[in-house]
């Protein structure tokens, strides 16, 4: 079925296309290929676009009979994952071959050094011997480290130096002085003739192994991401034109209709059109319950179907789906860095060279005043210096914490925008809750009607809801609801207008009717005085009574209920066990407002806020010097959240990436935002822990290197033990950000 | 001893001039796509002038297996994209103001810049 889609697009990078008049070659050759719409080279780029059904080992081989390479670009993630897992793999071989054999010869010279012989050169027979292991180190440094040296080089000519220039350059300096005292012993000191050759090879050797070890450990901190990855499926069931197709899903398009059997993974995001389910969303919300899904209901690719055996029709495919959208943010926030690691940023830049210097200064001092073999000492201590120094681990401890915090988040159900948003998530001090939607369901109903006069309930429930049929107000949304599971018939409106933060009115068959709080009916003069009483005992329910009038006459109350979320008590519970100030926001009379912050723990709140006056509340709080995180559904609260110093997006399961929110919650429970921020503070420590392992490990490593405890305790550094070292600061960073995996949100 | 002292000194200071205080100027000014080369621990070209007010698409093609090269970022920019081996990432920018913009891979061992060229007075 792929194969007959005549506008696929391929993506080939060729190589070695060094001039531009290779482009009409190539364009030329690969239009000659059966099946190729459409050729077109991006030179700068270096790769061609291809259109059509052409087989691909067919444009490969047309690449190749102009003189040129080609590979096929991968585009979609799961095959970028896989060749990138694959590279690594390979890498990691390479670096372990090459480790293998660099202390193949480290170790027995190190032993014969440590246990059998002198590593000095005194007789001819010596010199030889010794010539013979400098050229079989020679050949280490060329089969296994020849990346440093290629590195340092090309680095040098950038006016750049890295950890290549110090791992080439003690390396390269150990050996070179080894040679010197074969070729030339007499050119140094009698004591001083001592060769280094272990030290080459053994360093050479360690630093392969840390850099193959740290490549693995590098590949389970992106296992959360992995795992978004692995829960697209490969393939979808397709119903076109009367027959059941099982095609790859780049090949789903909009409105096709699919089938989903029990236990397979949903491919596309779609509505259900045909049957009903469960499904268990639990992956991409943290919604560990499965949710029932029936005709209308949107399902989600990712998902697992767990019941019935469903039709939907595709209403969101490739790139637009949700999963691929929070793969695309959860990738995006785990590459970006927090303002945490610009110190460590800005010392790395500075720090080859001055570790550079500092060698030189070492050596300059045993030189200076060493004791005798002061040449050796100065050897030593420089080569030590250069090898101890790790800018890595500096380098490594912000990113690698952020990429197992943002995907750890993610699995809760969290979605990070940036490293900076988790950053100050963890320090939020205050925490504002909407109350409609983020601490109570969103979904009010009709409680109670009161009809004052002589009026029917449902005459006045429709007035009501004729009203209210043009708002999005949620308790309008719950009026309309009540209006039509009745059955009632709604009006025509004439005048209608919508006064933010009171009501609305409007006038049906020549009636001017007014529909809202207290202080619509004051600003009216509607007198509600005999009806103020019942009114607040409705509030101090928890529910929120509204005053239709009709001319100018109360004619109703109707009181409306919006239950508040099974687990909000505990997660308002657990934000405060954080020592975080959690304060309630609502549009809700004062009333009502009391009533439910008191059902929920919460003693603090701003009742009776318009709208566009959100944003000043939490404005406010930040005067106070609070560090204000602001808690809405991110669309009415756009502006409050992008104040906040950190807005949360409560979503409803699967709106991913709000625009306005720095962090979006996937599944409606408060639990997510204690979960956020529990990681985000642990994160934040992670790299705390890091960045100080790291500066304590350069601070007192390069000094001790350079031997500053020598006149004290005739200590000094073996630079063999410097590479091991260095070797392994790197990987201890990146195994300390791997612990935050172990880590439980739900615990803190 | 004195010339050795010297030597130590004179190469203290090489290391100085050579790292921190040499500027070169010598990239052309450049318009479109810039491809780089992530390679062997550098970026080439290190240094890409453009115009200020100009779209430009870095084309980064990495080369190198190591996985400190997999990210580049650009840090006054908030920019961090991940370079697929072999594979082409472009990173566009757009109307950028004058001024120089570095961009490295996380451990700052790449390095490299973009310098945005204000208008030449004429």
């Amino acid at each position: 079925m792929s194969s007959n889609n005549p506008n696929k697009e391929k993506i080939l990078l060729i190589e070695g296309a060094g001039c531009a008049s290779c482009v009409g070659k190539i364009e030329g050759a690969l239009s000659e290929v059966s099946g190729v719409k459409t050729a077109s080279m991006n030179f700068a780029q270096r790769t061609v676009l291809v259109t059509g059904n052409a087989n691909e080992d067919e444009l490969l081989g047309a690449i190749g009979s102009v003189g040129y390479q080609a590979s096929l670009v991968k585009q979609n993630d799961t095959e970028l994952l896989d060749e990138k897992e694959k590279s690594e793999a390979a890498y990691y071989k390479r670096l372990m071959k090459e480790m293998t054999i660099a202390l193949a010869l480290g170790i027995p010279l190190m032993l014969y050094g440590l246990f059998i012989g002198e590593m000095t050169v005194t007789t001819n027979p010596e010199r030889i011997s010794w010539l013979v292991v400098g050229l079989l180190t020679l050949g280490i440094m060329y089969f296994s480290g020849r990346h440093f040296y290629v590195g340092a080089w090309k680095s040098f000519l950038n006016h750049s130096a890295n950890m290549d220039t110090l791992i080439a350059l003690g390396t390269g300096t150990a050996w070179i002085y080894s040679m010197v005292v074969v070729f030339a012993p007499d050119a140094v000191p009698l004591m001083a003739r001592h060769v280094y050759f272990e030290a080459t090879a053994m360093i050479i050797g360690l630093i392969d192994l840390g850099l193959a070890l740290e490549i693995k450990a590098r590949g389970r901190t992106s296992e959360a991401i992995k795992r978004l990855i692995g829960l697209q499926p490969k393939n979808a069931r397709v119903l076109r034109d009367g027959e059941e197709l099982d095609i790859p899903i780049e090949d789903v398009v909009l409105e096709d209709l699919l089938r989903i059997r029990p236990g397979e993974k949903i491919p596309v995001d779609g509505v259900v059109v045909e049957g009903n389910t469960s499904v268990d969303e639990s992956m991409l919300t943290g919604e560990p319950m499965p949710v029932k899904k029936i005709s209308g209901d949107e399902v989600v690719a990712g998902s697992i179907n767990k019941s019935g055996s469903v039709i939907f029709k595709a209403t969101r495919v490739g790139k637009d789906t949700a999963l691929a959208q929070i793969i695309e943010m959860v990738k995006r926030a785990q590459n970006s860095k927090p303002s945490i690691g610009r110190l460590a940023d800005v010392i790395s830049g500075y720090f080859v060279p001055v570790v550079m210097i500092i060698a030189i200064l070492s050596a300059l001092a045993w030189l200076n005043f060493g004791p005798a073999p002061a040449l050796a000492f100065a050897i030593v201590s420089a080569t030590t210096v250069l090898i101890i120094a790790c800018p890595c681990a500096l380098g490594l401890a912000t990113p690698m914490s952020v990429m197992v915090g943002v995907g750890k988040a993610a699995e809760a159900g969290v979605l990070i925008r940036n490293g900076e948003a988790l950053q100050t998530a963890s320090k939020i001090s205050a925490m504002i809750l909407d109350k409609t939607g983020t601490i109570t369901e969103g979904s009010p109903k009709v409680t109670e009607i009161q009809v004052i006069g002589d009026y029917k309930e449902e005459e006045i429930l429709s007035l009501a809801a004729s009203l209210e049929s043009g708002s999005e107000h949620p308790l309008a949304l719950a009026i309309v609801e009540s209006a039509q599971e009745r059955g009632l018939v709604l009006s025509k409106v004439a005048n209608f207008e919508a006064i933010a933060g009171h009501g609305v009115e409007g006038s049906i068959d020549s009636n001017s009717i007014l529909f809202g709080n207290e202080k619509l009916m004051d600003e009216r003069s509607v007198s509600i005085e005999h009806y103020i009483a019942s009114a607040q005992r409705v509030a101090s329910e928890a529910k929120t009574p509204m005053y239709l009038a009709i001319n100018g006459e109360l004619a109703a109350i109707i009181s409306v209920s919006d239950p508040i979320k099974n687990d909000s008590v505990e997660a308002i519970k657990r934000l405060q066990a954080n020592g975080i100030r959690v304060v309630m926001l609502t549009g809700d009379n004062r009333a009502t407002a009391q009533a439910v912050a008191e059902k929920v723990g919460i003693s603090e709140f701003f009742a009776e806020v318009l709208p566009e006056d959100k944003s000043n509340k939490v404005e406010e709080l930040q005067a106070q010097g609070e560090i204000v995180g602001m808690t809405g559904d991110g669309i009415n609260d756009a502006p409050a959240l992008a104040q906040a110093n950190v807005g949360f997006a409560i979503g409803t399961g699967t709106d991913v990436a709000i625009e306005s929110a720095d962090i979006t919650l996937m599944r409606g429970s408060l639990h997510g935002l204690a979960d956020a921020i529990a990681i985000s503070k642990a994160t934040l420590r992670n790299i705390k822990q890091n960045l100080f392992g790291a500066f304590i490990y350069n601070v007192a490593g390069v000094p001790f290197a350079a031997g500053v405890l020598y006149p004290f305790f005739g200590l000094l550094l073996s630079p063999v033990i410097a590479g091991a070292a260095m070797a392994f600061s790197s990987l201890t960073v990146v195994s300390n950000a791997n612990r935050l995996r172990l880590f439980k949100a739900s615990d803190h | 001893m004195l010339v050795i002292n010297i030597l130590g000194f004179a190469l203290i200071s090489l290391i100085v001039w050579w790292f921190w205080l040499y500027k070169p100027r010598n990239g052309m000014v450049v318009k479109g796509t810039v491809p780089i080369t992530v390679n062997n621990g550098v970026y080439t070209p290190a240094q890409v002038r453009v115009m200020a007010g100009e779209k430009v698409t870095l084309s980064f093609l990495r080369k190198d297996n190591s996985p400190c090269s997999s990210i580049v970022q650009f840090n006054n920019l908030e920019i961090s994209e991940e370079l697929p081996l072999n594979k082409t990432k472009d990173i566009s920018l757009e109307s950028l103001e004058p001024g120089t913009y570095p961009f490295s891979c996380q451990m700052q061992m790449y390095r490299g810049e973009l310098i945005v060229e204000g208008k030449a007075d004429e």
